[in-house]
């Protein structure tokens, strides 16, 4: 099962992230990982949690970057610098090379709705896939060994245990700013399609021709406020002002 | 990338082994001497330990069997089972030699066969990541097979000279062979330093429109798997140097000792050139090996400001 | 080959319980899966009125919260000396019977000598009840060094304030405006706000030093220069004049725009309104040409002219004032542009564009409803113009006038309670009467008796002070005195200072709870560690004798505490989010909820108010006994249920009466709390459609709030542009009032009591010299960090393991600084040493870093060289409680002259490269932990499938 199911697969689950409205507020990480310490597969464990060196495994991380253009609109006194937060988990790529490396069959994609997992009961833990996932999307369980991604909550997703509004990833219920969608990339009527076509969504690193199935929403144009200033009425300073101001008192 | 020992170990062993596997499997070593039936067995156990080496990174080596199953398209997989597969005419070539001083011609070649497979499939594991665009080039199956070359004609040569057996062919071989090596090694360093990275952070962030994408802050300030596994940096400064060293100790000095061998014959001058030749090719192996790693820069860097 | 089986739907968990967060005031909605007696998950509650199922990072990390091997777990009286950590675990009896001899004997002898401040808890309700049944004058929240700016000029200017007392239209405002907001009180509110608007494309406008969190996703970016506000909203306000973008029919309606100020310049009348025998302002009738009442039917008033009086009293209408004031060209955008450090274009980009969306696309909603003059209007006009403001204004010395300032322009576009602009979340607005006046003279209390009315409200004049003959304070944080008149909320940020100092006099027993004053919320941090420990040289005694400090963690506080009561987490305990405190109500509901023990307390710990109530009763408070000296609660939960502050009014407004159908008002309800458990542990009712805005002059919404409690009769609010209550205190500062301000303070106070917003230059600012300090230091609120206290959450404090410093290139550029260098950061007062990052997102002249996340090795129960203790650092440090000195060696505090806010933004500073380093300075001695922490956490592995 490491080679690939049929391409592209019927449904393409995935998830679509709004650059335009993350704040950069890491609900999304923490959610995640509360969901999924307790859930699908070992637990994500934090190795010298309360000590020097803490780290621990975290199948979704938000980046922030600055993007500096050059003359840009003048905000403040410096050209318009922007920072973008930026939240990253598995992309659930349709040629996905974690796949293909993986020696045990424990990495696969599934056919039916192109969701990549790792069946951990064969991981040897070589992690192999984690260097052939351009993306950083999966991390090795120090304790467990393990390789460990983002299971696009497939234990909430198709859970029926829970209600039916709450079958969506965990890190999309929670987030403040709805800036993580949901649903099924393959139908072009489905939310998710819709707003990839209507806002640009776009792949990340294209040119690894990985074919994420996850889609990254840009920033939304923005208007300079200094044009704003251009259509405003000139009132030829104050005078007059307090005669304007009986006339608009005589029409109440 | 992280130069992980475990790996590094492996990758030089197994390539030293398998060399002189192939060296072995074309019936360049008199069968009949002790010396041969020494490097057959030193064949099997540089390969043998470069294998378990590379178990000793697993999270869950136990289940290291499981590795076989996906030959059709992992090859690291391709690489288990061709190391098990080759295990079989290098074996009945070992017996062969060591019990009946005998060279066999079919087992021979297949295992030449078996390991230059082999040795091309650990290769691919690292040429096939596009993620890591320094050995993401044929360039990279190319040097591993003429490393392995050159260290299997090396230590070829040393047990030959040890086993007072006919060095020449050997010697000449190792010059061909480190000097092609080199070459490529040279080349594929090259290309390294001259490749426009494929993925940038303006790529990976899909933000290159609006500007010049730089990293603000880490998602976790501390260190995490990621950064440590795909972040390890070299300094350039000590990159040269390191380079320099793994080119001289791998590459010249090696040389030069053959020549010295070449001119002693079958002496124990010619010997003690021999197997300082090996020596000094091996740690020039593990440092170009941890140097293949510690430069290699995997794309997810971008996300991390790397 | 087969497909790997998932278990794909195995139940989530046992059981859901639903409480309240906790991680910070936001107060959101959480269901706590229960598995195996274990916490498997928090998620947010779909139902709840304020996060509609959203959970942030913190909400999430409430495991590993709950967890956490820093949670206390027993009473500990100190054994080692302050500081050392060195403490004797004792049992509850005795640690109450310790407290209780400690405060009763303080009570007999002088009940001032207890001083009793709280952090940023949220059962303020009680705590001051208490404080007030104890009699201390010495009681305060931590409004003071918080963000008392933002409320006290709200509330004196619109009757409510930004904080969390009301709300932008998220569904309708066509442009928001925000100033100065990292993260803010009401988190995920505000995120599923601008979530909304942008979605709707809506123009979002950040003004803000840094560009981070929300100002990354504005449209518009206005990176200031800190405490330049002002001057920007002033210069708004004058092209709005300008333009005539203004909606005079909404100011003659709400406002006291036409109310007559008196002019008798050198009189005690100066500047005040002028009133009829009953008290009311007047205004002038321009048909009649008399002085009538405001509000008198069918008059015609005034805006702008220079009357007499039928007395030959000289009147202006404070409108005149306003727009002499404004127009002015000294308030135009090309005279102050440098200044804030922004274009002119922007600033009239700005104001053409509030000008354009308030009235260009005004709304309207088909909604009859009649004001409270009794006049039907058939719809709610909305100026969809919104704004919302926190610490980035309110921190600063000039705060208080720059937050009157925000106020007066929201008015004068009309845009108060309006569809689309800022709303009121009851139970505001309240006008400024309705608040009461502070108590704590010496008159208000004695030995073993309450104080005559509660500590904190709003003076309505100087006659309200709380000073004795002399002038001198009468509070231990010398609020409502000279110093910081209008100090609603005390100053919490000097009470340590002054109780070590013993200006105005020395505390016996400092009484403390949850506020980690030892650290992050102390200006000047080693010093008041030095105060702590310090110690009366001829007695040998600290000089800060006793103290009593709950947490409910290790923090750095804990280790200068003499008695510890160890807190309860919150899910282990019952709470109350009272509309008598810190609502949760939004701006179409009423809310109001509680937490109950979810999971029970595996420690010797008790929630702190149950031991409040405890020793209450044990003091013999009134209110806390019955008539026979016996407790009147058993334990908070009780007191919630029966407590009842007026008749028919509690703690808790739903599932009142003896039925539970009672809302607001109604007798207790002994089933209240399992229906509040039944409902998801919290209320809500609707606000009536009409009554839905303005309800600052709305009937039907006056009628509800009397209905529901909030008071007893209608309190409608008229818009305060022009403050005489200001105005009183100038006159005073002249001399022309009783009583007079001291001499030292007037002219600060005719500075910064301006009856119409000004703007002055913040007070560190002009103390300094720029040359020598030319660069601002903030520090911002991370997302993912509650203040000190998401360290010890393994899962938090991965986020945030250490803060850099952010520097903007072109000062790294100028003093060739890159990544990871480390640099000197020096004030006035102090210096650190720390490393930076380059940053591109900033005002040019701001340096700034994530607020508290540096800690003190050994607290927490985290190891000491942690990287929060080497790497972290606090600019608290450079911040000091004092300015520097005067001419005349005279120190006054480092807040706002009117409400004494803290005003940690002010800080100046400079940045020099220094040699690389191992630790941040200053380094502190690790405090002793003794905490036994996992090497490793797996947490949920049991589970594992
Ligand atoms: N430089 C700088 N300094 C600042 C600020 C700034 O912006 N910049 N902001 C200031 C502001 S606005 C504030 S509000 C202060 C905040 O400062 P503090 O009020 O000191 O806030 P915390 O750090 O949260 O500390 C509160 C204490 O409450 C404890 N605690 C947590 N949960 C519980 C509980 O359930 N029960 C009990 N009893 N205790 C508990 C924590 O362990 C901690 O010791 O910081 C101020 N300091
Ligand atoms: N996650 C999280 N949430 C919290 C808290 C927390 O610690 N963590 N603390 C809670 C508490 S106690 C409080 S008081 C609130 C405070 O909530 P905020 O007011 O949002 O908190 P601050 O971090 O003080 O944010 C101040 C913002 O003002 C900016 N600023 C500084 N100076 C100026 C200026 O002169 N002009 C302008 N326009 N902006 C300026 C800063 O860059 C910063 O973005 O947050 C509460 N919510
Ligand atoms: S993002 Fe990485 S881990 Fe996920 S499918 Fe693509 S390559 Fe694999
Ligand atoms: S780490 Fe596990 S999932 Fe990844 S390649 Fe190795 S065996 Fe496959
Ligand atoms: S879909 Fe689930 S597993 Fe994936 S990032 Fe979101 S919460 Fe984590
Ligand atoms: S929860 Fe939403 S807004 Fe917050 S970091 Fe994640 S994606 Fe961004
Ligand atoms: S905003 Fe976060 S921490 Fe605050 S109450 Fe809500 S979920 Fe809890
Ligand atoms: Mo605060």
């Amino acid at each position: 099962m490491t080679c690939l199911p049929s391409n592209p697969t019927p449904k393409k689950l995935g998830l679509v992230i709004d650059l335009d409205v993350c704040v950069g507020c890491h609900a999304c990480v923490v959610s995640c990982k509360e969901w999924n310490t307790g859930g699908y597969g070992a637990a994500l464990s934090d190795q010298d949690p309360y000590g020097a060196d803490v780290s621990g495994t975290f199948l979704n991380r938000i980046h922030s970057f600055e993007v500096l253009p050059e003359g840009g609109e003048v905000a403040a006194e410096r050209g318009e610098a922007r920072l973008i937060h930026f939240p990253k988990s598995c992309l659930h790529c349709e040629d996905a090379p974690c796949v293909t490396v993986c020696p045990t069959g424990a990495s696969y994609k599934r056919a039916d709705d192109g969701i990549v997992l790792v069946d951990e009961d064969m991981c040897i833990g070589c992690g192999l896939c984690a260097w052939a996932c351009p993306y950083g999307a999966r991390e090795m369980d120090l304790a467990a060994g393990v390789m460990k991604k983002c299971t696009l909550c497939i234990d909430r997703i198709y859970n029926e245990t829970i209600e039916e509004v709450d079958r969506v990833p965990s890190c999309v219920r929670t987030c403040p700013t709805n800036a993580r969608h949901f649903g099924d990339l393959a139908d072009p009527n489905s939310a998710v399609s819709i707003m990839v076509a209507e806002r640009g969504g776009m792949d990340l690193m294209p040119e690894q021709g990985t074919k994420p199935v996850n889609k990254y929403l840009p920033p939304r144009p923005r208007l300079p406020l200094a044009a704003a200033a251009a259509g405003r009425e000139d009132t030829s300073g104050a005078t007059g002002f307090f005669a304007w101001l009986d006339g608009m008192l005589d029409r109440i | 990338m992280h130069p992980a020992l475990s790996i590094i170990v492996f990758t030089t062993a197994s390539g030293l082994g398998y060399g002189l596997a192939a060296a072995l499997g074309l019936g360049l070593l008199n069968p009949a001497l002790v010396s041969t039936k020494l490097a057959h067995f030193v064949a099997l156990a540089l390969i043998g330990g470069g294998l378990l080496s590379s178990t000793l990174h697993l999270g869950n080596p136990q289940r290291a069997w499981r590795a076989l199953s996906q030959w059709r398209s992992s090859w690291l997989s391709r690489e288990g089972v061709m190391a098990i597969v080759t295990f079989v005419p290098l074996c009945i070539s070992a017996y062969a030699a060591i019990f009946h001083s005998r060279y066999l011609l079919l087992p021979g070649l297949l295992g030449v066969a078996g390991a230059g497979v082999t040795v091309y499939c650990t290769s691919m594991i690292y040429a096939s990541l596009k993620s890591v665009q320094a050995w993401h080039t044929p360039l990279t199956p190319l040097c591993y097979l003429l490393f392995a070359g050159a260290g299997g004609s090396l230590l070829g040569l040393l047990f030959a000279a040890a086993g007072g057996g006919d060095t020449p062919i050997l010697a000449l071989l190792s010059i061909a062979f480190l000097g092609a090596a080199w070459t490529a090694k040279l080349a594929w360093r090259r290309n390294m330093e001259n490749m426009d990275p494929l993925s940038t952070p303006e790529s990976a962030t899909g933000l290159g429109n609006l500007g010049r994408v730089r990293l603000f802050e880490r998602p976790h300030i501390n260190d995490n798997y990621l950064t440590s596994e795909m972040g390890f940096r070299v300094a350039r400064k000590h990159a040269d140097k390191l380079a320099k060293i793994s080119l001289i100790a791998g590459g010249i000095v090696p040389a030069v000792l053959v020549l010295g061998v070449l001119a002693s014959g079958a002496s124990g001058l010619g010997v003690a050139l021999a197997a300082l030749a090996v020596l000094s090719h091996a740690v020039g192996m593990l440092t170009e090996r941890w140097l293949f790693f510690a430069e290699a820069r995997h794309a997810v860097m971008n996300y991390y400001g790397g | 080959m087969a497909q790997h089986r998932v278990e794909l739907s195995q139940p989530v968990s046992d059981e859901v319980r639903k409480t309240t967060c906790y991680m910070c005031a936001c107060r959101c909605g959480i269901d706590v899966h229960l598995k195996d007696g274990k916490i498997r998950y928090i998620e947010g509650n779909r139902d709840h009125p304020v996060n509609r199922g959203v959970l942030c990072a913190k909400g999430s990390a409430g495991i590993m919260q709950h967890y956490a091997p820093a949670r206390l777990d027993s009473p500990m009286l100190r054994t080692g000396p302050r500081g050392s950590g060195e403490f004797r675990k004792i049992s509850w009896d005795e640690a109450l019977a310790l407290a209780t001899e400690w405060m009763g004997e303080v009570r007999t002898r002088d009940p001032k000598k207890l001083a009793f401040f709280t952090g940023r808890d949220q059962s303020q309700s009680l705590t001051s009840f208490w404080a007030q049944q104890f009699g201390t004058p010495n009681y305060a929240a931590h409004g003071g060094f918080c963000s008392v700016n933002m409320a006290a000029a709200g509330i004196m200017t619109i009757g409510g304030a930004f904080w969390e007392f009301g709300a932008p239209d998220w569904d309708r405002t066509k442009l928001f405006v925000m100033f100065g907001v990292a993260e803010d009180h009401d988190s995920n509110p505000i995120k599923i706000g601008i979530s909304k608007l942008k979605k709707r494309g809506a123009r979002f406008v950040s003004v803000n030093p840094v560009r981070t969190g929300y100002s990354a996703v504005a449209n518009n970016w206005i990176g200031v220069r800190p405490g330049t506000d002002g001057l920007l909203i002033l210069a708004i306000v004058h092209e709005l004049l300008k333009a005539r973008r203004i909606d005079v029919d909404y100011l003659v309606r709400y406002s006291n725009a036409p109310w007559l100020v008196i002019d008798a310049p050198g009189t005690a009348e100066h500047g005040l309104f002028a009133r009829d025998a009953d008290g009311k302002p007047l205004i002038f009738e321009t048909v009649t040409e008399r002085a009538v009442p405001a509000h008198t039917k069918g008059a015609r008033p005034a805006l702008s002219g220079r009357f007499r009086m039928a007395d030959g009293r000289p009147v202006v209408p404070s409108f005149q004032l306003l727009a002499d004031e404004y127009l002015d060209p000294k308030h135009a955008p090309e005279a102050v542009a440098d200044e804030i450090g922004i274009d002119v274009q922007v600033i009239r980009g700005l104001a053409a564009e509030i000008g354009r969306v308030a009235f260009d696309e005004a709304i309207e909603i088909d909604q009859p409803w009649t004001d409270v003059h009794g006049e039907r209007h058939q719809s709610f006009v909305g100026r969809p113009v919104s704004f919302h403001a926190m610490r980035g204004i309110s921190a600063h010395s000039n705060g208080f006038q720059t937050a009157r300032a925000l106020h007066m322009l929201q008015v004068l576009i009309g845009a108060i309670d309006c569809p689309g602009g800022f709303r009121y979340e009851p139970p505001y607005p309240k006008p400024l009467h309705a608040h009461p006046r502070p108590h704590g003279k010496a008159e208000h209390f004695g030995s073993n008796q309450p104080l005559a009315g509660p500590h904190l409200g709003f003076p309505l004049g100087p006659e309200d002070l709380l000073i004795d003959g002399e002038g001198r304070p009468a509070r231990i944080d010398k609020a409502f005195s000279w110093e910081a008149p209008v100090s609603a909320h005390g100053l919490m940020h000097m009470v340590i200072a002054n109780a070590h100092a013993g200006d105005p006099y020395p505390v016996d027993l400092l009484f403390l709870y949850m506020a980690n004053m030892a650290w992050n919320s102390s200006m000047n941090t080693a010093g008041t560690i030095r105060m702590l420990e310090a110690k009366d040289e001829e007695t040998g005694d600290y000089r800060i004798p006793k103290i009593i400090y709950s947490d409910a963690y290790s923090s750095e506080m804990v280790a200068y505490a003499d008695l510890v009561l160890p807190d309860t987490t919150y899910l282990e305990r019952h709470d109350c989010i009272s509309l008598l405190d810190r609502p949760i109500s939004e701006p179409d509901s009423v809310n109001d909820a509680i937490r109950w023990p979810v999971v029970e307390p595996d420690r010797e710990v008790r929630g702190f108010q149950s031991v409040l109530l405890d020793l209450g009763a044990r003091l013999g408070l009134s209110g806390f006994v019955d008539h026979r000296g016996k407790p009147l609660y058993a334990d908070y939960a009780d007191y919630i249920v029966r407590h009842e502050r007026r008749p028919g009014i509690g703690p808790l407004a739903g599932f009142r009466g003896a039925e539970g159908d009672k809302t607001g008002r109604g007798a207790a309800n002994p089933d209240q709390l399992r229906r509040y458990i039944e409902n998801g542990s919290f209320f809500s009712v609707h606000i009536p459609e009409e009554a839905l805005f303005f309800k600052h002059a709305n009937a039907a919404y006056q009628d509800f709030a009397v209905k529901m409690g909030f008071f007893d009769k209608p309190q409608p609010v008229t818009f305060q542009l022009y403050s005489e209550e200001l105005q009183k205190f100038r006159l005073s500062a002249e001399g022309l009032r009783e009583p007079a301000a001291l001499d030292i303070h007037r002219e600060r106070i005719l500075a910064a009591f301006t009856p119409l917003p000004l703007w002055y230059q913040p007070l560190e600012e002009g103390a300094v010299d720029d040359g020598e300090f030319p660069y601002h230091a903030i520090t911002q609120r991370p997302m993912a960090m509650y203040h000190s206290w998401g360290s010890m959450n393994a899962w938090l404090r991965q986020i945030h393991t250490k803060n850099r410093l952010y520097v903007p290139g072109e000062i790294c550029d100028e003093h060739g600084l890159v990544d990871d260098d480390w640099v000197w950061l020096t004030s006035h007062h102090g210096r650190i040493k720390v490393q930076i990052a380059r940053s591109a997102t900033a005002n040019r002249d701001t340096i700034w870093t994530w607020n508290a996340i540096g800690k003190r090795g050994g607290a927490w129960a985290l190891d000491k060289d942690s990287p929060e203790a080497t790497k972290g650092f606090l600019l608290n440090h450079l911040i000091h409680e004092l300015l520097p000195p005067k001419g005349d060696g005279m120190r006054w505090s480092n807040s706002d002259p009117v409400t004494g806010q803290a005003a940690w933004y002010d800080l100046r500073v400079r940045i020099e490269k220094a040699e690389p380093g191992e630790v941040s300075e200053p380094h502190f001695a690790a405090q002793t932990a003794d905490k036994d922490v996992p090497a490793e956490l797996r947490y949920g592995q049991e589970w594992a499938k």
